[in-house]
């Protein structure tokens, strides 16, 4: 099963997803060459709690998030790592009653500190969705977007030229950036979702599923490219597919929904040992496929 | 065995489907004899003269050209008035405005309220506000425009929004972890993709105006006027207006003004056939698909 999983991968195939069969945990990545110095974290979670209204939608969250790392967060439907990943960029402010409490701390300060903007905290810390969700704009407009609205210095053409080469998209598109983005290929917008976050140069970069809408081939595509950014960035990534988290992230994040339909962390760890040796039952009977 | 329906269960369908024709075709049997009158009657008079020519008491030489050029005034200070005021509304509403809050939602209901008050309501309120009152612009093309503006603008708002509402939330969130304000977000990607429904909205909202008569009449249109606009605080006339004056004429042997009014009819008939289908071809070309 192992071994046939590696032949599919390399011939660009992935596994059939949603199979809830029981099956071995997938394997992970072998670890890359560790960096002499810790870690330094971009992210510091501490007590996070988040509400809509009075209803609590996950508590008791802490954890950091280090630089140029993957962090993947799995964990069944409905236990808050979506929730939890909005609370990273303020995105969860636009949503009226949300409410944050903890601390969320972004290079040592409280991102949700009354004297911080919402709006300065995004610039730093993009965000790619669920589905793709291109401008109604061409390829050029919707990459050179970011930069004009933040009022970048620079050459247009060459920003929009190095987000879109950076993201492996400028080849397949260099002959029609001017035609609207609408004409891609579900794959390739995403790719160009990823291009417009990195047009703006920020630091961390919050995946939300963003391959849950594309076929294996794309996926593919995107996890390579996960693993090209994470030199320069460092990634949050939310995913239901247990392979995806084991693929490309270098530490993962189990989370799990209470009786109470709160959403609680049960463990984190590097990605290797929570899928083989994890330190909690019910991470392991996640990740091996018998509940979830 | 599976046949034919019982005859019964036939005779009934078709019985059924003829009711149907037959209510459509009575329909189509007065709209028809309604033009060819109209046509019968006007077309004769309908020519570069008509256009070129003031009213006049010789039926014979009389046009329409200041109610043309009063009408094109009108709606052109009604466009001016409508867009900013209509689409900033709608905009307040759908992207700023708490739903939450009573005062938010009592101006919501209101606009659905305004948008069937009567027209000449609305006329009276343009006497009442514009005309006389608190800004006394006298019976100018600009409190005729203006009051015309007030009419319409209910169902400009409530197009702009329902276009600024079809903008998938998607959209707004992109632009926004992108780093944009709440502004840009709206300025750049919500208005410009609403555009082509908020332009229907607008043209809908005029080919309304167009026709309209009884708030003219209120706030002070002249009836017999030999001179077009010369700019907004000159006095008017308006195509339903001069159609009106020539149908209430005494016509007679030498001076027939049914034939003026006929032709009256058919210029506003095209001008809104004009506006119609440049609102359909505007929705068809740029609609978006999400």
């Amino acid at each position: 099963m192992t071994e046939s999983k590696d032949g599919q991968e390399q011939a660009g195939l992935r596994p059939p997803l949603g199979i809830r069969e029981p099956r071995p945990a997938p394997t992970p990545r072998p670890a890359r060459a560790q960096p002499a110095a810790p870690r330094e974290p971009v992210f510091e979670l501490r007590d996070v709690a988040v509400a809509y209204g009075s209803k609590l939608a996950v508590r008791d969250i802490s954890f950091d998030i280090n630089r140029n790392e993957i962090t993947a967060l799995i964990g069944p439907s409905g236990c808050g790592k979506s929730t939890l990943l909005r609370c990273l960029n303020r995105m969860n402010d636009l949503i009226p009653q949300a409410t944050v409490s903890g601390r969320v701390a972004y290079h040592g300060q409280d991102i949700y500190a009354p004297e911080v903007d919402a709006v300065e905290v995004r610039k730093r810390i993009g965000m790619v969705f669920q589905k793709p969700n291109p401008f109604p704009k061409s390829i050029y407009d919707n990459v050179a977007f970011g930069p004009r609205v933040l009022g970048m210095k620079g050459d247009m053409d060459e920003i929009v030229e190095r987000a879109l080469t950076h993201a492996a998209l400028w080849d397949e598109v260099k002959d029609r950036l001017r035609t609207n983005a609408f004409g891609l290929s579900g794959g390739q917008q995403q790719r160009l979702c990823i291009a417009r976050c990195l047009a703006v140069e920020p630091d961390v970069i919050l995946m939300d599923e963003p391959c849950s809408a594309l076929d294996p081939i794309s996926t593919g595509k995107i996890e390579d490219l996960m693993l090209d950014l994470r030199d320069d960035y460092s990634i949050v990534i939310v995913t239901h597919n247990m392979q995806q988290a084991a693929r490309v992230s270098d530490r993962t994040a189990f989370f799990t929904v209470t009786d109470e339909r709160v959403g609680v962390m049960v463990e984190i760890g590097a990605t290797e040992r929570i899928f083989t040796d994890p330190s909690d039952e019910r991470t392991e009977a996640y990740v091996t496929g018998k509940v979830g | 065995m599976i046949g034919r329906r019982p005859v019964a269960r036939r005779a009934q369908d078709l019985g059924f489907r003829l009711v149907l024709l037959a209510c459509l075709g009575l329909y189509f049997l007065l709209l028809g004899v309604l033009l060819y009158d109209v046509v019968r009657d006007g077309v004769g008079h309908l020519d570069l003269g008509f256009l070129t020519s003031f009213t006049s008491i010789d039926a014979d030489k009389a046009g329409a050209e200041a109610a043309l050029w009063g009408t094109v005034w009108l709606m052109g200070i009604c466009i001016v008035f409508i867009v900013p005021v209509g689409v900033a509304t709608a905009v307040y509403l759908e992207e700023f405005a708490d739903q939450s809050r009573w005062w938010n939602r009592l101006i919501e209901v209101n606009i659905q309220n305004l948008a069937s008050v009567p027209s000449v309501v609305y006329g009276i309120l343009g006497l009442a506000f514009l005309v006389r009152g608190p800004l006394s612009l006298g019976n100018t093309v600009l409190a005729g425009g203006l009051t015309l503006g007030l009419l319409v603008l209910p169902v400009v708002i409530i197009a702009a929004r329902e276009a600024i509402r079809a903008v998938p939330p998607s959209i707004r969130e992109g632009s926004l972890a992108l780093g944009a304000t709440q502004w840009q977000t709206v300025w750049r990607q919500v208005l410009p993709a609403a555009i082509p429904g908020i332009a229907t909205g607008v043209i809908l909202a005029l080919s309304r105006a167009i026709g309209e008569t009884a708030p003219l009449i209120v706030v002070g249109a002249a009836t017999v006027i030999t001179f077009n606009p010369s700019g907004l605080d000159s006095q008017f006339t308006a195509l339903p207006i001069q159609i009106f004056d020539w149908i209430s004429r005494a016509s007679n042997d030498v001076n027939d003004y049914r034939p003026l009014a006929a032709a009256g009819i058919l210029l506003l008939m095209i001008l809104l056939l004009l506006m119609n289908s440049a609102a359909i071809w505007l929705r068809n070309r740029y609609e978006q698909k999400w």
